[in-house]
């Protein structure tokens, strides 16, 4: 029950400087006082469905991005596949690579989220072909 | 049929205005700050559209060759690739330049001719001091003060050593 009652005080975003290499996307910045929060994994599960869309668009790839790093959060590795994998189905490496790009901006400060998001998508990076920004050098200014 | 001609000569870009014909006087001029524009965001990483408009024709071929397999492509194909898309990588949009240096040597520059005018104004401008700053005069107006007891206890005149008629050591 307790930790019920933390949960849903813990409103918004959740930043990540817990210690311990568990980088869950947090709950949307939705804080309300009443009604159902939703779940970190129905966050996820919700997104991974979004860039799963077989016929997704150009748009819709771009607006869910954005939208995603609207967030106080890095996405989890499964959306950030379903994402490459978007792309992929769109013919565009470059916002794939992008969107690596802009995890390694999320994680601010927090430097060891990247690799981690990196070592979790290698599969998917090396089916795909997708370089990572440091392969190609544009990682550096 | 006329809107349909005017759409084919815009282009292929979005269009966000709408084209309408109004008692046969023509359709209005899209403005460029009307349709979607690109910018370089960390907020915003994937802009409306891309950087590149007009891909010359080794570009499209290599479009062409992105719907095949990725790992078929070279480094500099990748590379090329982004670069029709992105303008700066976020590493180049989020670095710093140098202008901090050229604004704190306009500071000190300005705050150094203000010096040079004040120091003009002083010799130029103002008349002279009051005779009441003359040496003679400061004297007479400690002795003065001295003999006021000013501030006997802990102020002036406390520093002053009566007997011996000089300031305390």
């Amino acid at each position: 029950m307790f930790r019920a009652a933390l949960r849903l005080s813990v409103s918004g975003a959740r930043s990540l400087t817990r210690s311990r290499p568990q980088y869950t996307a947090s709950v949307a910045a939705r804080s309300y006082s009443h009604g159902k929060q939703e779940t970190d994994e129905e966050f996820d599960a919700r997104w991974v469905t979004y860039f799963n869309k077989p016929d997704i668009d150009a748009w819709e790839l771009r607006k869910g991005m954005n939208t995603l790093i609207g967030y106080d959060l890095v996405p989890e590795p499964k959306i950030l596949e379903a994402a490459l994998r978007a792309c992929r189905r769109l013919n565009d490496l470059a916002s794939a690579i992008r969107i690596l790009e802009a995890v390694k901006d999320k994680s601010g400060p927090h430097k060891e989220i990247y690799p981690y998001v990196l070592q979790e998508l290698s599969p998917a990076l090396s089916e795909l072909g997708i370089p990572t920004p440091e392969e190609l050098g544009i990682d550096k200014a | 049929m006329l809107a349909t001609r005017v759409f084919r000569l815009v282009g292929n870009r979005t269009l966000s205005t709408s084209i309408c014909l109004r008692g046969g006087h023509g359709v209005a001029k899209v403005e460029d700050y009307t349709l979607p524009a690109y910018f370089d965001r960390r907020e915003s990483p994937l802009p409306d559209i891309k950087f590149v408009q007009q891909l010359s024709p080794e570009q499209k071929s290599l479009k062409e060759k992105e719907k095949g397999s990725w790992a078929a492509l070279s480094k500099e194909e990748k590379i090329a690739l982004y670069r029709i898309s992105f303008k700066e990588s976020f590493a180049e949009m989020d670095k710093g330049s140098g202008e901090w240096k050229s604004v704190v040597a306009g500071i000190f520059f300005f705050i150094g001719f203000t010096g040079l005018v004040v120091l003009w104004q002083r010799k130029y401008v103002y008349g002279d001091v009051p005779h009441t700053f003359d040496a003679e005069y400061k004297q007479k107006e400690v002795q003065r003060m001295l003999d006021m007891r000013i501030n006997p206890v802990e102020g002036f005149s406390a520093k002053w050593d009566y007997e011996n008629s000089v300031w305390k050591k």
